[in-house]
């Protein structure tokens, strides 16, 4: 079902799939203060590759991807996870918010920044969990090259 | 002390190791911890002679009340060497009991654990603390029973000591929590000083149900008392070791250690009298059918267990002194018994006491260990045995409430348990020789060192019980009877108990005499055993898991529409009964409405409304599309971009899964009758009405307090952040986060494994994953 698109889908996707990733970063790095957060930059992510899915394939997206993105969502749960632990190591209760200054470029990092990235992970990691295995199955069932062609394919039907 | 209790739990765990390095000796190795705790215990001695109870503080969840505290007072002392000095001879023998048993180190690492556990149990002083250990025993003797886990028999007997002890242990949980409610404490020590105020309680009733269930479940009392014999599936060591000596025991700790608390009432004294004393014939009556010398001892020891129960339940001054001393005496003869069990069953491989005949030539020193032991059993002179039996009868005849009844009922278990005695003893090494499936020889000294020991134990205190006067008294002092002059003697004179010894005596040797004939005409009576407790246990069993099945298939019968149904309406229940009770139905809300806002609402009420009536996929989809994007402009109107910018993606999103979805579905059909259709539209708008009503409800005011002023007070002081939501989300209520965020994961993953695995016949599926599917099947079934 999912094919390469057209020559503009394809040539868009290209150009945007970097554009809307940085933009990702921008709303997760900002997030607090200004609208966007890991959410709703995790969902912005998803919606790239997304597109780069449908333009580019399946195997396009594996490529690009290189890790699984059941992976994401470990690397996720563990950003999470470990965030909750400098607040002990200072003596205070889990998961209390610390906060350090990063000198030289001056910038905020904290332990809500580390939670955050693992939210945009995890966000990320799961909804491209949900669509890849959806396109899987697709080709496995559709693909006559597929490691295991299935007998009696169910008719195509269109909506 | 803590310390070493702990730490012997890090030992266990060290078991394998230890055993890659000193390979069969281990166990003699690992026997060092509990001896050098029996080494520390009788150092602390002169302390507990002196009266004085030792307080050894440890502060765990202070926050909660929860201490390690350990309290040794003459009872936690006494049991405390009860399980140092039998676990350690029992160490032993099992190395040469299970040498070159492939799972040796298991063994070894569930039995020290159990020690440990057991250690923790009697020297607790705070409620929480001691049910922690407590159900650790009862974990790690499933574990025990069920050491042979490849028996079906094994692990079903441990499955049911599991349920049985475990289950009384909920009942407990929740006597402690009325314990400590009615005492305000959750200290021992303090609660055995506010026994009036406890015992004229409101709560004393309940609490004393809950902690009897838990201590008679533990104790194998009547009507419980099945699944002790059950549990010798069990290695032999194990038998003697937790079914004799310690776990069973437990039960009976607990109630000793509470005694003082809550004894004396009239409940109290009934109730523990009579079903100790029911428990005691049941025990005695049951092993007369029996040929199988370990479920001989088993039952025997339900009897003693029961004897030790109703002793506490007389609870006079002489009761607990009787306590006492047949608490130490049985678990020395029965320990050595056990032990002795295992030897015969060792050399000449059988347990059926009717298959041996003889033994005393080829086996002359097990004969005498055996013999000395159930000398002891049977409660004749000079023995330990015979002191304890002689006090036991001497208090039944001082009992304060139901005295003649009781008096027959201890009367019938002594002289059945000298039967029993007899049997064990004399069948096997007396009378004519027999053919064993192994030719018998006695066995190693290392492994007659523990029952040898332990016999010699009971006839040395038989012989001079005098010695045993100060342990004695501290445990009596630790129960209840504090100014109790203990003054133990083999002789007391003629006097009523010994003509009952006697009699007794007589009647036991006529019943062993006969005892073929009578196991003949008890097992006409074997249908009556049969609807006995344990036909009830499997009968709630089975109907447990009935229900189960039940239940899951009308609440889980895997259709998304009956979760949903199921759902909304107890959300509907819960909410709408919240709603009703507390704010009643008619929210006083002046509304005022601009256009665009009616504007955004009818568009959503027309993609609702749209999307149930369209015909097409596609049209739906895109008519709960115009529904998402009303709502995300309300975000907007209402200056939420957050919430606007999330609701947009989503809905961007839900297309496109949909998009991916859509392809794989049949064709649209109507499937559903006009009644569910009806129904669907009933929980619908109950549904929808609810939560409209709700919101009013929140807005009309000032009665529920509003918890987003805290929130924006603090956002950029305390979270550092302008970004309230994002505040929230990530700092102030970040545990809710993390937890939303596995969440998600699951979800991700259980979509993951359903489009991977749904493995409908000729479907593709790749073969990896139809092999998860068999293997997790398997793990099921």
């Amino acid at each position: 079902m999912v094919r390469s698109g057209t020559l503009i889908l394809n040539a868009a996707a290209r150009l945007l799939l970097p554009l809307q990733l940085l933009f990702s970063v921008f709303l997760l790095l900002r997030g607090h203060d200004e609208p966007g957060g890991g959410f709703i930059a995790g969902l912005v992510a998803s919606g790239a590759f997304a597109l780069y899915l449908f333009s580019q394939g399946r195997h396009a997206l594996g490529e690009m991807l290189k890790v699984s993105p059941r992976d994401l969502i470990g690397m996720g749960l563990l950003f999470g996870v470990v965030s909750t632990l400098p607040g002990w190591w200072a003596g205070e209760p889990f998961f209390t918010a610390q906060w350090w200054t990063i000198p030289i470029i001056d910038f905020k990092a904290s332990t809500p920044l580390i939670f955050d990235i693992g939210v945009y992970l995890v966000v990320v990691g799961s909804v491209l969990t949900a669509i890849t295995a959806l396109v899987d199955t697709d080709q496995t069932e559709h693909d006559p090259t597929g490691h295991s062609k299935t007998d009696h394919d169910q008719p195509h039907q269109d909506v | 002390m803590q310390l070493a209790v702990l730490g012997g739990f890090a030992v266990a765990a060290m078991a394998p190791l230890l055993h890659r390095w000193f390979g069969a000796r281990t166990p003699m190795v690992m026997a060092l911890l509990p001896a050098f705790l029996a080494a520390w215990l009788i150092g602390q001695w002169p302390v507990i002679a002196a009266g004085e109870v030792l307080l050894l503080e440890w502060a765990w969840v202070p926050g909660l009340d929860i201490s390690l505290t350990f309290l040794i007072d003459g009872l936690a002392w006494l049991f405390a060497m009860l399980i140092t000095v039998i676990g350690a001879l029992v160490l032993v023998y099992s190395g040469e009991y299970l040498r070159g048993h492939r799972d040796l180190p298991r063994f070894l690492v569930v039995i020290t654990a159990f020690m440990m556990s057991m250690l923790g149990l009697v020297l607790a002083d705070n409620l929480i603390t001691l049910f922690v250990f407590w159900e650790l025993t009862s974990v790690t003797s499933y574990l025990l029973i069920g050491f042979n886990h490849t028996d079906l028999a094994a692990r079903k007997a441990a499955l049911q000591g599991l349920l049985v002890t475990v289950g009384g242990g909920l009942a407990l949980l929740a006597g402690f929590v009325l314990l400590a409610l009615a005492g305000d404490s959750w200290s021992l020590h303090e609660l055995a000083q506010r026994g009036d105020l406890l015992r004229g309680h409101d709560l004393y009733t309940p609490l004393l149900i809950c902690v009897l269930l838990g201590a008679f479940t533990k104790s194998a009392q009547f009507p419980f008392h099945f699944w002790l014999p059950n549990a010798m599936a069990a290695p032999t060591p194990v038998s003697a070791y937790l079914h004799s000596a310690t776990m069973v025991k437990a039960g009976v700790y607990l109630l000793a250690r509470l005694h003082p608390a809550l004894g004396g009432t009239e409940g109290w004294v009934i109730t523990l009298s009579l079903v100790g004393a029911v428990t005691m014939v049941t025990g005695a009556f049951l092993a007369m059918q029996h040929t199988n010398v370990k479920k001989l001892l088993a039952y025997s020891t339900v009897m003693g267990l029961g004897t030790l129960t109703m002793l506490l339940g007389i609870g006079t001054e002489k009761a607990l002194v009787a306590f006492a001393v047949f608490l130490l005496a049985h678990s020395l003869y029965k320990g050595a018994l056990f032990m002795v069990a295992g030897i015969l069953d060792h050399e000449t491989g059988t347990k059926d006491v009717t298959a041996m005949g003889g033994l005393r030539h080829l086996m002359p020193v097990t004969a005498i260990v055996a013999g000395v032991a159930g000398l002891s059993l049977a409660g004749l002179p000079p023995l330990l045995g015979f002191v304890g039996k002689e006090l036991m009868l001497t208090s039944v005849l001082e009992a304060p409430s139901w005295r003649l009844l009781i008096l027959l009922l201890a009367f019938t278990a002594a002289f059945l348990t000298l039967a029993v005695a007899a049997i064990i003893v004399l069948r096997p090494f007396f009378g004519k020789r027999q053919e064993t499936p192994r030719p018998p020889h006695d066995p190693s000294r290392v492994m007659l060192a523990g029952p040898g020991l332990l016999a010699a134990l009971s006839l040395l205190f038989g012989l001079a019980p005098g010695l045993l006067d100060p342990v004695v008294g501290a445990v009596v002092a630790g129960i209840g009877a504090p100014e109790a002059k203990v003054h133990l003697a083999l002789w007391h004179g003629l006097n009523l108990p010994l003509a009952l010894s006697l009699a007794s005596l007589a009647l036991g040797l006529t019943a062993y005499r006969f005892w073929d004939r009578l196991r003949g005409g008890l097992a006409r009576l074997a249908p009556l055993t049969r609807r006995g407790p344990e036909a009830g246990y499997d009968a709630l069993m089975a109907g447990l898991v009935a229900l189960a099945d039940g239940q899951t298939r009308f609440l889980q019968n895997g259709y998304i529409r009956n979760y949903l149904v199921m759902t909304l309406l107890v959300l509907v229940g819960l909410v709408g009964h919240a709603l009703f009770f507390r704010h009643g139905l008619a929210p006083d809300v002046a509304l005022s409405v601009y256009f665009h806002e009616a504007v955004t609402a009818g568009l959503m009420i027309a993609g609702a409304l749209a999307a149930c009536v369209m015909r097409s996929r596609l049209a739906a989809v895109a008519a709960l599309g115009v529904m998402g994007f009303s709502i995300a402009l309300t975000f907007v109107l209402f200056s939420a971009p957050d919430l606007a910018i999330t609701q947009l993606l989503v809905e961007t999103l839900t297309v496109i899964l949909l998009v991916l979805v859509l392809f794989r579905l049949p064709r649209f059909a109507t499937l559903s009758t006009p009644i569910e259709r009806l129904r669907d539209l009933v929980v619908a708008s109950l549904t929808g009405g609810l939560i409209t009503l709700l919101m009013l409800a929140v807005l009309s005011g000032e009665r529920l307090p509003r918890i987003s002023d805290y929130m924006v007070a603090n956002s950029q002081p305390l979270g550092h952040g302008h970004n309230i939501v994002n505040v929230i989300l990530v700092d102030f209520r970040a545990l809710d986060t993390l937890g939303e965020m596995f969440v998600l994961a699951l979800a991700a993953i259980g979509v993951f494994a359903m489009l991977r695995f749904h493995a409908a016949p000729g479907e593709g599926v790749d073969r990896e994953g139809r092999r998860n599917l068999a293997s997790t099947e398997d793990d099921h079934g």
